[in-house]
């Protein structure tokens, strides 16, 4: 008997012991709190240049990318501008499960909300500069749908002065011979006939302009930046020690979910930093979307991304090979990179379902539970391991998530900012929904 | 106390061996509480392991001594989904730089199974001992390992170094 009450009296105290490891406490160490610093946006660093665009940082490359940004003349039939799928008022996302242009796309809209950030772009990361990104979409047959030359005879129509004053006087494109109403290296058949009838000094010459529409289209999306949020102003109090200020931030709820997410929910290990994401890639094991092809993520979007005409070491990128890391440093694995897609960043999350990268879950719960169960990927090897989170803890990290929610800072729509010389007298089209 | 004070005071004709089932049931029950929780512990503690003892100076002997290796990120402290470049100095063990080194680099996330996200290199010789290794990134916070094999022609050496991340 004294041996049984031994026994209770040591599972008593190592069931104490483990209570008081996993019980949600009101008080972080000072290793935890320079984990959770990290994550503030007080943490997010300036901008990082981007050397592959010498006008990112240009007001007058922003101004110029913004109006192209909503413009619908540049897509094939005049109805869809990057803002058609990236609306303002929803983060610069759509809300669907695929991306909806002149056609429908095989993945879902990526949010904006600091994207400058990111050293690659898409789900799959088959570009590697935002300007590079802003040229996929143009030329794509579900998307926007048009061609490099449609576009370039846009500007000269209607960007003249703007695009000169950036990038210096504009070729003559009026020979409708050499330089075709439609044509581009695409899947239409007749555009693309047109295109190779082109000579190839031609040809560069449209791809030049081409690529500066990127990269005024990117010095615009740089400014697009997550709004602080209560679990910022929680953290930064808690760097502080002031309590009641932290009270004040999160219910006990959401700081419970604070705690499992950098925790035993481990999902600090792909949406760290200030904007709750490494931008590298992860396969979840989310599950293949209904009716969709198969997609094979970051072991495409590599393969792409090192042969892209676009990329940092092109002849269209103004970096020096130096300034490429990423892309020169490139680690290709495509076992394990096989259906790897990126995370995003959880910044306004909650108001950003469906979720994954094709929409496959409806609601934030799903995806919680996802994780939770861990289940085997599709294709390729996912890195997670079930949780045993209970219910009540789900519920605690929903609540975490839901505290990130916060207005994008942008700057202003069109109307907003139409004091610019010509805006008035051609109003830009705006997209269906771009409010 | 009272299952105690019936056993105890014989009431019961089969004491005996209601006595030891219980004893039994007791130790049983015991046993796999305790083997639950050392579980959970376990696993607890091996998701958070991280060795106690960890060595995360800059400058290292390699494993059979041949060299002392230190290393310098370019640009001030190491920050988690950054890419950077170090310079790594190699000397032999009495303080001698080493020159023509072949130098290959490897890195790893001992608790997660994985490697690093790039995979960097040694582009440049530098001169007086120093390597440029290009395209470090560390896509996580945690415990890093960065593992360099050192080729300087007499000898093959490796040298490991730890690295702790916010």
């Amino acid at each position: 008997m004294k041996r049984t009450a031994l026994f209770i009296g040591l599972a008593a105290v190592a069931a104490a012991a483990l209570a008081y490891l996993l019980w949600p406490r009101a008080v972080w160490s000072p290793d935890e709190i320079a984990l959770l610093r990290g994550l503030s946006l007080s943490q997010l660093p300036a901008l990082p240049p981007d050397p592959s665009n010498r006008y990112a940082d240009d007001p007058r490359a922003a101004a110029l990318g913004q109006r192209l940004f909503f413009d619908t003349r540049l897509s094939v039939d005049g109805t869809v501008a990057c803002a058609t799928c990236h609306l303002p008022a929803e983060q610069f996302q759509d809300g669907r499960p695929l991306g909806q242009g002149v056609g429908t796309t095989a993945r879902r809209t990526m949010p904006l909300a600091g994207v400058a950030y990111s050293p690659w772009f898409f789900w799959d990361g088959r570009k590697d500069s935002l300007w590079a990104q802003a040229l996929g979409p143009l030329e794509s047959p579900v998307e926007h749908g048009g061609t490099r030359a449609q576009y370039a005879h846009v500007i000269a129509r209607h960007y003249r002065a703007e695009y000169e004053a950036l990038f210096g006087p504009l070729p003559d494109l009026s020979d409708a011979g050499r330089f075709p109403p439609a044509a581009g290296p695409v899947a239409d058949p007749q555009a693309r006939a047109a295109w190779e009838a082109m000579s190839a000094e031609d040809r560069e010459t449209v791809t030049r302009i081409y690529a500066n529409i990127g990269k005024a289209i990117a010095a615009y999306e740089r400014q697009i930046m997550p709004g602080r949020s209560r679990f910022d102003a929680y953290v930064d109090a808690a760097v502080r020690g002031d309590t009641a200020a932290m009270a004040q931030a999160l219910s006990p709820d959401e700081v419970a979910g604070l705690r499992l997410f950098v925790g035993r929910a481990q999902c600090i290990n792909c949406h760290n930093g200030p904007l709750l994401t490494n931008n590298d890639f992860h396969n979840t094991g989310v599950p293949a979307a209904d009716g969709l092809p198969e997609d094979r993520g970051r072991a495409d979007g590599l393969r792409q991304v090192l042969g892209d005409e676009f990329n940092c070491l092109s002849a269209y990128s103004d970096a020096e090979p130096a300034d490429c890391g990423e892309l020169r440093f490139a680690k290709v694995d495509e076992h394990t990179q096989l259906r790897q897609f990126k995370p995003p960043s959880l910044r306004g999350v909650a108001e950003r379902a469906p979720y994954m990268h094709a929409g496959q879950f409806a609601t934030l719960r799903e995806v919680l539970e996802h994780y939770n169960r861990a289940p085997e990927a599709p294709a390729g090897h996912s890195e997670l391991e079930p949780l045993g989170l209970t219910d009540e803890e789900l519920g605690q990290l929903e609540a975490f998530l839901r505290s990130l929610s916060a207005p994008v800072v942008a700057p202003g729509t069109p109307e907003a900012t139409s004091a610019c010389t010509g805006c008035h007298q051609e109003p830009i089209a705006h997209a269906p929904g771009d409010a | 106390m009272n299952r105690i004070g019936i056993v105890a005071g014989g009431v019961q004709p089969a004491a005996g061996v209601r006595r030891i089932w219980l004893k039994r049931a007791g130790i049983a029950a015991g046993a796999i509480v305790l083997a639950l929780v050392a579980l959970a512990l376990g696993m607890v503690a091996w998701m958070s392991y991280v060795p106690a003892d960890l060595d995360l100076s800059t400058t290292r002997l390699s494993a059979q001594g041949a060299y002392r290796v230190s290393y310098e990120p370019r640009r001030g402290p190491i920050a988690v989904n950054q890419i950077h470049a170090w310079t790594l100095h190699v000397e032999t063990a009495d303080g001698r730089p080493v020159e023509g080194a072949t130098i290959a680099v490897d890195g790893d996330m001992p608790q997660h199974g994985h490697g690093l996200p790039t995979e960097p290199q040694v582009t440049t010789e530098l001169g007086g001992g120093d390597y440029l290794v290009e395209g470090v990134k560390f896509h996580m916070p945690g415990w890093w390992v960065m593992d360099f094999t050192i080729d300087a022609g007499d000898q093959t050496d490796t040298v490991r170094f730890d690295l702790l991340l916010n």
